[in-house]
């Protein structure tokens, strides 16, 4: 079995468009999150959201490019050429090498509701254009990089709910780890606009608050009263070690663990069971002991039943070793699809410059959190293995554990 | 009010340039639409889109069976409007 190393990231978020904007605003845990009156116009309960500008693509993408690439793609292609830059990855090397992509994504509703609307008012399909389908398939991101870089090796995506992105670089790992891939751009990405969030708004799992939006996420607070749905892009460029010390390029560090599982019960009620394996499953296939890592992002969404357990399972696996926890979605609120990438790259953002982010707006603990070692304020440490959790409806769970390099 | 022939060209390449991003230098009357306006299959599709909104007209596919130049799409658009 091969080593598996990350060479380049590249992030495209509500709290920084680049990896040092991203970083500036973990150290200070500054949040990422606004109050959209235009939600609320549109029969929202809650106009809290993460928040991002759309990029300008038109000086980077020819026109038939742009027009397959919806919301989520734009957000995906920024994040990916950030990762490829940093990886050192010129066009060159996608000519030379069989270079794949495996990417999160879970919707593309915006596309599909924009190209519906054109339908119903000019009842002819050709007037939604050329490039609507290639917006609204779920595997438009990884369709679009694969043509963008005309990249020639393993080519699909993983929808799993907010794991999307954590699996992705789970199923990238392998494939590296395993020899039948050398070097896979992987990621997440997810959409923000109010045609994407309305049902999942519906279900009232979205955070409410009066005033500062930025108090809106708390994790792990007994005043916690919801998410927030926020989005963006992130990218990860997963390599075999032997390729990146041939090629020279940046060894960031080692996937060295991915744990999975299914919770096997409610399709949007956690359970304790099915994360607390996933963490098992990846401490196993990573050969160490829970006492070796030093920081664990949490999943922790800041709903009510979500913290709760999922604090009960970081106790399961970690209460021995009282390792040092947060929730960055306190600042980005639920990148959703993206998160499990995101929160990767935010993991490895510390481990490089050794401090723990906030878990912000952490200021009565709940019963079930108090058992944990929660960082409420940024916390100068040197990380050397961290372990990220994601987990998604359906009860589908992620961990992955990496490692300094 | 009728459109003249001149209108009908002036907005055809407005658009051409505009949304399609066609050079302006490469719009001429015996221009070929593929070869020298880098037009694909899938422009075609929105060809229509740009004719439907900046005409009011419908195109179906056989109506450019015999368009290979850009004044065979200055003359279908004007056989359509008048």
């Amino acid at each position: 079995m091969r080593r598996v190393v990350i060479t380049g990231m590249g992030i495209y978020s509500c709290i920084g468009k680049n990896l040092d904007e991203v970083k500036t605003s973990l150290y200070e845990g500054k949040s990422g999150i606004v109050n959209d009156q235009e939600r609320l116009d549109f029969g929202y309960r809650s106009g809290l959201t993460g928040m991002v500008d759309e990029p300008e693509l038109k000086k980077l993408l020819s026109r038939r490019q742009r027009l397959s690439l919806g919301e989520e793609g734009r957000y995906a292609y920024m994040a990916t050429i950030e990762a490829l830059k940093n990886a050192k990855i010129e066009d060159s090397f996608f000519d030379e090498n069989e270079v794949g992509v495996i990417y999160g994504n879970d919707s593309t509703a915006r596309s599909v509701v924009e190209s519906t609307d054109i339908l119903r008012e000019k009842k002819d399909t050709t007037l939604v254009g050329s490039g609507a389908i290639f917006k609204a398939m779920n595997s438009t991101i990884t369709m679009n990089l694969s043509t963008i870089f005309r990249l020639r090796g393993v080519n699909f995506t993983i929808s799993a709910a907010c794991a999307s992105g954590s699996h992705s670089i789970g199923m990238g790992y392998h494939l590296i780890k395993s020899g039948l891939q050398d070097c896979i751009i992987t990621g997440g990405a997810q959409e923000i606009n109010k045609l994407a969030m309305g049902s999942f708004d519906g279900l009232g799992v979205f955070a409410t608050v009066d005033g500062d939006p930025a108090k809106a996420s708390r994790p792990f607070d007994q005043a916690r009263n919801g998410l927030v749905p926020s989005g963006g892009g992130a990218t990860l460029i997963l390599e075999s070690y032997e390729s990146a010390v041939k090629r020279g390029a940046p060894i960031l560090g080692e996937i060295i663990g991915y744990g999975f599982s299914s919770n096997g019960g409610h399709i949007s009620t956690p359970n304790v069971d099915g994360p607390s394996r996933a963490m098992r499953n990846a401490l196993h296939d990573a050969n160490i002991d829970a006492s070796v890592i030093d920081y664990v992002n949490a999943h922790a969404t800041s709903t009510p039943v979500g913290d709760s357990n999922e604090a009960k399972a970081i106790y399961e696996v970690f209460g021995e070793s009282n390792t040092p926890v947060s929730s960055t979605k306190s600042m980005t609120g639920h990148e959703c699809w993206m998160a499990g990438a995101s929160e990767v790259i935010y993991g490895m953002i510390m481990m490089q410059n050794s401090f723990v982010a906030p878990n912000i707006n952490l200021e009565n603990v709940d019963e079930d959190a108090a058992k944990l070692n929660i960082v409420k304020e940024t916390l100068n440490k040197k990380i050397d293995v961290f372990l990220s959790n994601s987990f998604g409806f359906g009860g589908t769970n992620s961990a992955l554990i990496l490692k300094k390099c | 009010m009728v459109m003249t022939k001149e209108d009908i060209i002036q907005k055809i390449d407005d658009f051409l340039i505009d949304e399609f991003e066609v050079e302006e230098e490469d719009i001429a009357a015996d221009a070929n639409l593929k070869d020298t306006l880098g037009l694909d299959s899938l422009d075609f599709v929105d060809l229509v889109v740009a004719v439907e909104s900046n005409f009011g007209v419908k195109l179906v596919g056989e109506d450019f069976v015999n368009v290979t130049t850009l004044q065979n799409f200055y003359d279908l658009i004007e056989r359509k409007l008048h």
